[in-house]
């Protein structure tokens, strides 16, 4: 018996999960840190010519090409500026290496399973097939984005769609 | 490029695939094998054994070829494993090092221990799965009839000795076809006396002082080993020592072998003194000479190497609005200046390591072929094209196995025997080429023949028995890429050459490993292109960098033919919107980059911008550009890695100043500016008022 409570316990610590959490806009999203490789500053991005607006471009990132989204532009947010404070979030997702352009990042938060709900029905821009829940946290709500899905989704056109995996 | 060359990038290779076959032997879980890892060990015995056989190791050869046997058996089940087998699988591999160590000596190899292992090796076989393997002659004491062929080492020992003997030479279950060739092989090594028999078993007898090894040396590469059965009749009659010297029963399988072997060893042993001395000493300085490197240290020194470039640039940029009148500021700015050169210097070096000519691969490909040709009995011409395209290092290092086996296939299945071939109609010499290209983002390399062809039928046939999923109506091509499935070989025989199904299906791993494709077309009858098409990926360009508006892009230096100012007086526009540019009684298509490629603030007047003369998949362009602004050598970036194909771009660069540049491809821009157009983009009206209509003339 105490050993099944051990076990339960264990558990939910190991279902503890870590997220960064960055705002866009007035809404604080978050995913999962371990696919977060660095952040860096916004800078000397070369447009791609026929891309879709949200792709800013590629840039070089330590000799690996990286191509840069804004995900202010994908969620049509208004008041998209490039300054000092402008952040990018290099993420590892699919054996690829992508930035996303963010208005800022604010901290690391640790969610426990009870703090994570599952996403309602809802959204055109973000459809809820993105999301892996909203994250309660006191009176904040982050909207917990499944990167890796949303990063490899078609309308994201950063991934060919007849080729790789 | 000197043959010595070849011989040590095979005792590298070889000492790599030993140092992998042990590592896998040791990791094996025999209760539990990994059929995987014993695959690996597989592969890596067979590629020793074809290299060795290249090179005329037959010492190396042999002994791995038994035990590539024994590990085929392993890995289909057939053989279980023990710890016990492992270790001797151990004791096979480090004697086959020995072994290759010596010929890297340039020494034979210990006669006594590859007799032993051999012999070892057999005794396995035989215990084991209760088979005779296939094996060299003389190693054969493990016969079940053990009377004639127990001796056949001492038999081979007084065969080589006795000046003129005769020797009874039978083929067991060899048809007609091979047969004649056989024969004709053996009127080169000796006189023919008398031969009779039929398919099952056909016996030549042949006189001559030609030793049995070395006639099994030149049947092997036709059939195996355990169809041939050499006795001498001269010898044995003649001398009354060898049956002598066969009299200890078969129980003691070593014992035959002791007195042949103990002749042989001993000279060997005699000049061992000072040999090694003298070998170590020549190996030392060869080791000296070149070392080798893995290609991701390669890599990341020269992305480090473009970072310090990048922070020099950002550097010498801070340094030059600093006022130059102090004098610390100057001493700085030399400093700055001799850093850049230093930093420029070391970059070149870096770059240089990795390229490498096609030649480099293509010029061992003329003894592969000679010798291939050679053992099969075929004439072969070879024709290279290309050889000064070139490849990045990493890339010429992996391309060279998957090529030797896809020109070793194309020499054994696909060119046919030069009888054959005049019988069809074709010239007797078959025609083998080897070709390197760039096209479009890709670098294309094909092997060429002019032989049979795939059959269809009996590829389909053979996935069919061999249970893979295939249907009647699938496509040539699909059909084709069948013969990469692992295992699948419809190679009559198995031969040194090929057809054991390993090498095609390592050829298709190695080249995806490398991020490229292999794909076949094929005419029965008429020959075989396989075309392996790699990425840019790690390529290094001659560019030409240009301006548009305020976006530097890349034109690969190769397309480019000549630049020039456009008149207007040149310019027409046709129907629609095309603008044709007229250069030297030429019409060519123009294409304005910043139309195709929406960039802003660029020069819309073309008499105002650069026309760059183009070639792209044979046809000619005008480019309007901004400005040139010079040539320099790019490190090819692979846009897909972590992104997507770009219409209209090949992949990308990073400049000096650690920007990214695009590479143009050219053939894309045209399609993609064609498709712009047909999709109603509205026209650039304000752009034709530049272009004069066109005049029936």
């Amino acid at each position: 018996m105490s050993q099944a409570t051990n076990g339960a316990v264990l558990a939910t610590e190991a279902d503890n999960r870590e997220f960064l959490v960055f705002s866009l806009g007035d809404e604080e999203y978050a995913i999962d840190i371990l696919k977060v490789q660095e952040i860096r500053g916004y800078e000397n991005v070369t447009r791609i010519a026929n891309a879709p607006d949200f792709i800013k471009g590629v840039t070089n990132l330590r000799g690996v090409i990286v191509p840069i989204v804004d995900l202010r532009i994908k969620f049509h947010l208004e008041n998209v500026e490039y300054g000092g404070q402008t952040v990018v979030i290099v993420v590892n997702v699919a054996d690829r290496v992508v930035g996303i352009v963010v208005d800022g990042v604010s901290d690391v938060m640790t969610l426990t399973p009870d703090q994570i709900k599952p996403a309602p029905e809802f959204g055109v821009t973000l459809s809820s097939d993105f999301l892996s829940g909203l994250g309660s946290l006191d009176d904040r709500m982050l909207v917990i984005v499944d990167i890796d899905k949303l990063l490899t989704s078609e309308e994201m056109a950063l991934v060919d769609s007849a080729s790789h995996h | 490029m000197d043959i010595a060359d070849f011989f040590d990038t095979f005792f590298e290779e070889a000492e790599e695939l030993l140092a992998d076959m042990e590592q896998h032997l040791l990791e094996l879980d025999v209760d539990n094998p990994d059929s995987e890892q014993l695959n690996a060990i597989f592969r890596a015995a067979h590629s020793i054994k074809g290299g060795a056989g290249t090179f005329g190791f037959s010492v190396l050869q042999k002994t791995t070829h038994i035990l590539e046997n024994l590990l085929d058996y392993a890995r289909k089940g057939e053989l279980a494993l023990r710890a016990d087998l492992v270790d001797t699988f151990l004791e096979a591999k480090d004697i086959m090092h020995e072994q290759l160590n010596a010929y890297r000596n340039e020494e034979e190899p210990d006669q006594e221990t590859y007799e032993r292992i051999c012999q070892t090796l057999q005794q396995i076989a035989l215990e084991e799965i209760g088979q005779q393997l296939d094996a060299p002659a003389e190693t054969a004491p493990l016969t079940s009839t053990p009377a004639p062929a127990e001796s056949a080492s001492v038999e081979e020992e007084s065969v080589g000795n006795t000046a003129e003997g005769q020797l009874k030479v039978a083929l067991i279950n060899v048809d007609e076809k091979d047969r004649v060739l056989l024969v004709e092989e053996l009127e080169q090594l000796g006189d023919i006396q008398s031969q009779s028999g039929d398919d099952k078993r056909y016996e030549v007898i042949l006189s001559g002082s030609v030793s049995a090894d070395d006639i099994e040396a030149v049947m092997c590469f036709i059939i195996e080993p355990n169809q041939i059965d050499i006795q001498p009749i001269a010898a044995s009659e003649a001398s009354p020592q060898a049956p002598a010297a066969s009299a200890p029963p078969p129980a003691e399988q070593k014992a035959p072998a002791a007195p042949a072997a103990t002749k042989a060893p001993a000279p060997a042993k005699a000049t061992g003194g000072d040999e090694p001395a003298k070998g170590k000493a020549k190996k030392a300085a060869a080791e000296s000479s070149s070392i080798r490197v893995s290609v991701d240290k390669v890599d990341q020194i020269i992305n480090l190497v473009g970072e310090l470039i990048i922070t020099q640039s950002m550097l010498d940029q801070t340094v030059s609005d600093l006022d130059d009148q102090s004098v610390g500021n100057s001493s700085l700015q030399n400093g700055m200046s001799l850093l850049q050169r230093n930093a420029r210097d070391l970059q070149e070096s870096v770059m240089s390591i990795r390229m490498i000519p096609m030649e480099f691969v293509f010029s061992r490909f003329p003894r592969v072929v000679r010798d291939t040709a050679g053992k099969l009995g075929k004439e072969i011409e070879l024709v290279t094209e290309g050889k000064s395209t070139e490849l990045d290092k990493s890339l010429v290092e992996r391309i060279t196995d998957p090529l030797t086996h896809l020109v070793r296939n194309s020499l054994d299945h696909g060119i046919e025997m030069p009888d054959v071939r005049e019988s069809i109609g074709k010239p007797r010499t078959g025609k083998l080429t080897l070709s390197a290209r760039h096209q479009g983002g890709n670098i294309l390399i094909e092997v060429r023949d002019d032989g049979a062809g795939l059959d269809r039928d009996r590829l389909l046939a053979k996935a069919k028995e061999n249970g893979l999923n295939v249907s009647d109506t699938m496509s040539d091509e699909d059909v084709f890429q069948l013969i990469f499935a692992p295992g699948f070989s419809t190679a009559k025989e198995v031969t040194d050459v090929s057809g054991r199904g390993v090498g095609m299906d390592v050829v298709k791993r190695n080249i995806q490993g490398m991020g490229g494709r292999v794909e076949i077309q094929s005419k029965k009858g008429e020959g075989t292109i396989t075309s392996i098409v790699l990425p840019l990926t790690l390529a290094i360009l001659d560019g030409m960098s240009i301006k548009v508006g305020s976006e530097t892009f890349i034109l690969p230096l190769s397309t480019v033919l000549e630049s020039l100012q456009p008149s207007k007086d040149d310019m027409y526009a046709m129907a629609g919107d095309d603008v044709v540019l007229k250069v030297r009684d030429e019409y060519l298509p123009v294409i304005a980059i910043h139309e195709v490629l929406d960039v802003e603030n660029a020069i819309t007047d073309p008499t105002k911008s650069i026309a760059v003369i183009v070639q792209g998949e044979g046809r000619r362009y005008a480019m309007l550009v901004d400005e040139l602004i010079g040539q320099q050598q790019v490190v090819v970036k692979n846009l897909e890695d972590n992104y997507r194909k770009v219409p209209g771009i090949s992949a990308a660069t990073i400049l000096g100043d650690g920007s990214v540049a695009l590479i143009l491809d050219i053939s894309g821009l045209h399609r993609l500016s064609r498709a712009k157009k047909e999709a109603g983009k509205p026209a650039n009206t304000q752009t034709m008022s530049f272009y004069k209509e066109s005049e029936p003339s």
